[in-house]
């Protein structure tokens, strides 16, 4: 009777101490969050809703306003995005329908070892490797093909969004073509053999089967990349060249979220300077959260077949 | 026929754009690597690993206590987020499985995995830095540790997912109770799983930077506790990559080739042993 007795409470114990870890997770998301609320009081009370719109930042007057940085992390996202995601898509498909067999292997490998590289790895090299051939040789060229486009004008520094949204494609790109490729494996067997069957080409079965059947999961890769981007913080502050002006050009430097943050945290010398700072962390991890909870949910709903 | 050949020639350009794209995914890894591991092995010599940094300008020294730094405080992150990060993980598998806290707490993780890092570095200035009034490693191993964790309990989750229930059964009947049979029965069947699942969140935090910047920060000096700013080889990195001495630059490349290294080490260590668990 004793033993028995011991044995339920030894398990109501161990259920109980594993279910407060568990919930240790939420408790911690939720003390980032508040923390991070309580600290940007002090701006919020300041500057309110205008902090958003306000294209100010001058920490000797105390005027901050995180519209310049919001629209430099949004910018440079949505270009890494563009450059990112139709190649991604490629490789997943060669990785997971289109190679032959013995190449899908080491290219899968690579794909990746290059997601695994940490992303400061990726600015210096970019820092030091392309940005010199971005001002020498792609921007000049940009310049003198598109100049009349307002986007490819001014001095070619090799640093500013166009090198920044570079940098973030590269680092995401081998990051959504892997759950790409899953998602693309994921589609039955039966499926794609019986279309092929039917006499369809390799593309047309990527075209009619897998895309529509993987849709949902694919946006959801591309969600999670998205994520990925817009919390980048060291392959950017390398190369976005930190100045606080908006322009149409993509050669002019420019600010994300990340990126001042990583720049000036150390050196904000007033409170109001630092919580300011610290309301732009917030703002960042709000729209990241927003972003990466799509995903989620579209990756799930993905992975639970259909996908219609 | 004109309609097939056309098809035919469709397919054909598809496939080779796909290709190109694949084929680019790999002369940029070849790239990267070999401007790291050329431009890495300049710098890394004997006094790399031995001595400590020079003053600004001056040539010579090493890395020595920003390779100790990093090991540290991988080390104290690792100690911190493995015991939370398995026990969270075994009530997710064994109690929350169906629940719809199981879910919640899943779906938090999983945004969490992906959060960015360098708000987790704002976080832990907030709750310790400034309440202890200096950088220190302590602050460093806690923002790593955070960004561990929920990589640590969802694989942990999936990898006591795979062990098959009649284990479990078999175990119950024999009347052991569940708090023995988790480290005794399952612990110990999904231990090279939960044991990849560990290393790829080791292999996560190595190369981390953002969240160190303003919890550890760095220093150029050996240090005598966790208890105070502590050198690392990302930030030292950053730092002596933004510095306009060549010197220093190259070291940056050198602390840039070890940090890679370990991390691909890492990263092809787990795929093996995954690779080898599903060949079984």
């Amino acid at each position: 009777m004793k033993t028995a007795h011991n044995k339920k409470w030894g398990d109501v114990i161990f259920r109980g101490i594993t279910l407060a870890f568990a919930l240790g997770i939420l408790a911690l998301f939720a003390a980032i969050v508040g923390n991070l609320w309580h600290e940007s009081l002090p701006s919020i009370h300041k500057f309110g809703f205008s902090f958003l719109t306000s294209d100010a930042w001058n920490p000797v007057k105390d005027d901050f306003g995180a519209y310049i940085a919001i629209v430099g992390t949004l910018v440079s996202t949505l270009l890494a995005m563009l450059i990112a995601v139709p190649i991604s898509i490629g490789v997943a498909l060669f990785l997971a329908e289109l190679a032959p067999e013995w190449m899908k292997a080491p290219f899968g490998t690579a794909i990746e070892l290059l997601a695994a590289i940490p992303s400061i790895v990726y600015g210096m090299w970019r820092l030091f490797v392309l940005a010199p051939l971005m001002s020498d040789h792609v921007q000049p060229w940009l310049a003198e093909h598109f100049g009349f486009l307002p986007f490819f004008t001014g001095p070619a520094m090799g640093i500013g969004m166009l090198t920044a949204g570079l940098v973030l494609a590269l680092m995401i790109l081998p990051f959504i073509a892997s759950v790409t490729r899953d998602v693309f494996l994921m589609v039955p067997q039966n499926l794609k053999e019986a279309a092929y069957g039917m006499g369809c080409t390799t593309w047309e079965v990527v075209r009619d089967i897998m895309i529509p059947y993987g849709k949902k999961g694919i946006a959801g890769a591309v969600f999670l990349g998205m994520g990925r981007a817009l919390g980048e913080t060291m392959a950017i502050t390398f190369v976005i060249g930190n100045a606080y002006h908006l322009s149409w050009s993509l050669f002019a430097p420019g600010t994300s979220i990340a990126s001042a943050l990583a720049n000036e945290f150390t050196e904000a010398d007033s409170d109001i300077y630092l919580s300011s700072l610290v309301e732009l962390g917030l703002v960042l991890f709000l729209i990241t959260f927003i972003v990466l909870g799509i995903a989620q949910l579209w990756l799930k709903r993905g992975n639970q077949g259909g996908g219609r | 026929m004109i309609r097939r050949q056309r098809r035919i020639l469709v397919n054909r350009i598809i496939l080779g754009l796909s290709g190109a794209a694949a084929t680019l995914g790999l002369v940029m890894l070849t790239w990267i690597l070999g401007d790291v591991a050329l431009r890495g092995l300049q710098a890394v010599n004997w006094t790399f690993f031995t001595e400590l940094p020079t003053p600004p300008g001056m040539e010579g020294g090493g890395l020595a206590n920003a390779i100790v730094g990093t090991l540290l405080m991988t080390v104290a992150a690792t100690c911190m987020s493995v015991p939370f990060g398995v026990l969270a993980g075994t009530w997710l598998s064994e109690f929350g499985r169906d629940s719809k806290l199981g879910g919640v707490i899943r779906y938090f993780s999983d945004i969490m995995v992906s959060a960015p890092s360098i708000v987790i570095g704002v976080f832990v200035y907030v709750v310790m830095v400034r309440p202890m009034g200096h950088f220190s490693g302590w602050a460093g191993a806690v923002s790593l540790a955070i960004i561990m964790l929920p990589v640590v309990s969802r694989t942990t989750e999936e990898m006591l997912k795979l062990v098959p229930h009649e284990l479990r059964e078999a175990a119950l009947a024999l009347g052991a109770p569940y708090w023995k049979i988790m480290p005794q029965v399952i612990y110990k069947a999904a231990a090279a799983g939960m044991a990849t699942g560990i290393m790829l969140a080791v292999a996560r935090v190595a190369g981390e930077t953002a969240p160190l910047l303003f919890t550890a920060m760095n220093s150029p000096y050996w240090m005598e506790s966790m208890n105070e700013p502590m050198a690392n080889l990302t930030v030292a990195l950053f730092n002596y990559a933004m510095s306009p001495y060549d010197d220093w630059q190259t070291k940056a490349w050198g602390a840039a080739f070890l940090i890679t290294m370990a991390v691909l080490f890492a990263t092809i260590l787990t795929r093996l042993i995954l690779h080898k668990r599903s060949s079984h």
